[in-house]
């Protein structure tokens, strides 16, 4: 165990390992996608209210709990960064920055879409709503500063305390519909207790949440290649492993 | 652990707890800035400003939904089962307003404590299901008198 945590922080060890993952999870994760997208788009039963508008839930849902998931990623990276000085860490944390924003985007953007026909307005400022607009900052936030810096080992500590700084806003996100009156109704799935949405509809759900945490993992592990390989361009063991494959 | 990486760790430790303490009072403190809309029971007991537009949540009384016969008037009233206001709109509703379903409105308070909109938005609720699992559940829950959308 400890020694595999020992071996992800080598570059060189990592960068063959992530091929072989990659290798095995890409096809896993469009099979997955693939599959998901048909059960909940063509299968699964239009909502008794809805019609068939609710179907976009199948692309908000996944991508809303993974970029919520993936900022636990980035911020653990960070506090692995800031006490460990692990670079693999920076690597990681620098890594999930984009993949997560892209995922708020997205969550943002079909929630607006969906919004306008049910509730009558594209964006409305109440708490679920807003804090999620606060995650897209978060994240663009990470980026945006460790492009600021020429220093790559600051721009990691100075990302890595705005990550584990931001963290707070993950609870207060996913809480925000019970803590406060909004227009954004309460979680459907319950983790205790029977779920508010019905079976023939919560299983293609939960299969598109596990895809979008597997295209999570592809993508966080191809963008770590891609800054492996901009990072050791010039070392032996990269042209080699390059040269091999 | 070594006494350095040991110290660091307390201190990214503390720097989470203090900024979520930090930011968890200062949500505490703004917490009615930060709910959307009140509860009727708030608007009768005169918790809501009357000299400024808020927004009202709750739901719409069963067989409470008048339309005027010549234009898009609409009053209904909206209800927490404790207290209920009188919302007057005039515009176009969204698809899921319906009796019985969750409403958002927004408008001001006139003196007979009525709630004049300008803008109302359908709250729907977290419950998902298809069309005949609805018409097999008992009538609090199906639609009543609503078709099914194709």
């Amino acid at each position: 165990m400890w020694t595999f945590i020992h071996k992800l922080g080598s570059p060189p060890w990592f960068f063959r390992f992530s091929g072989t993952l990659v290798r095995w999870l890409l096809p896993i994760t469009v099979i997955l996608l693939l599959v998901g997208s048909i059960w909940g788009l063509l299968v699964a039963p239009p909502d008794f209210r809805q019609g068939n508008s609710y179907r976009i839930i199948y692309i908000h849902v996944p991508a809303a709990v993974v970029a919520l998931a993936g900022y636990y990623v980035m911020a653990f990276a960070g506090a692995v960064s800031l006490i460990w000085r692990i670079k693999m860490a920076d690597v990681t944390m620098r890594a999930a920055a984009p993949v997560g924003a892209v995922l708020t985007a997205i969550a943002l953007v079909t929630g607006a879409i969906w919004g306008k026909p049910t509730w009558g307005t594209w964006w409305v400022w109440d708490a679920r709503i807003t804090s999620m607009l606060i995650l897209l900052f978060l994240y663009l936030g990470v980026v945006a500063l460790f492009e600021a810096y020429e220093n790559k080992t600051a721009a990691a500590r100075a990302c890595a305390v705005l990550s584990l700084v931001g963290m707070v806003n993950i609870p207060i996100i996913y809480k925000s519909v019970d803590w406060w009156y909004s227009l954004h109704q309460p979680a459907s799935i319950k983790f205790t207790g029977e779920s508010a949405i019905d079976s023939s509809m919560l299983y293609p759900l939960l299969l598109m949440i596990v895809a979008f945490y597997c295209l999570f993992v592809v993508t966080l592990l191809l963008n770590m290649r891609a800054e492996l390989v901009w990072s050791y361009r010039e070392s032996g063991w990269l042209r080699q492993l390059v040269g091999d494959s | 652990m070594h006494p350095v990486r040991k110290q660091r760790l307390i201190l990214v430790s503390l720097m989470v707890v203090l900024s979520s303490a930090a930011i968890g009072l200062v949500a505490f403190a703004l917490r009615d800035n930060i709910n959307l809309f009140y509860p009727p029971a708030d608007v009768v007991a005169g918790k809501a400003p009357t000299d400024r537009s808020i927004r009202l949540g709750g739901m719409v009384v069963e067989g409470s939904i008048e339309r005027s016969e010549t234009d898009l008037d609409t009053t209904f009233w909206v209800t927490d089962y404790e207290a209920s206001v009188l919302v007057r709109y005039s515009g176009i509703l969204p698809d899921l307003f319906a009796e019985g379903e969750g409403v958002v409105a927004e408008g001001t308070l006139d003196e007979t404590g009525m709630l004049v909109a300008t803008q109302v938005l359908a709250k729907h609720d977290e419950n998902y299901m298809p069309p005949e699992v609805a018409a097999a559940l008992d009538g609090k829950t199906a639609p009543q008198g609503r078709p099914v959308l194709p």
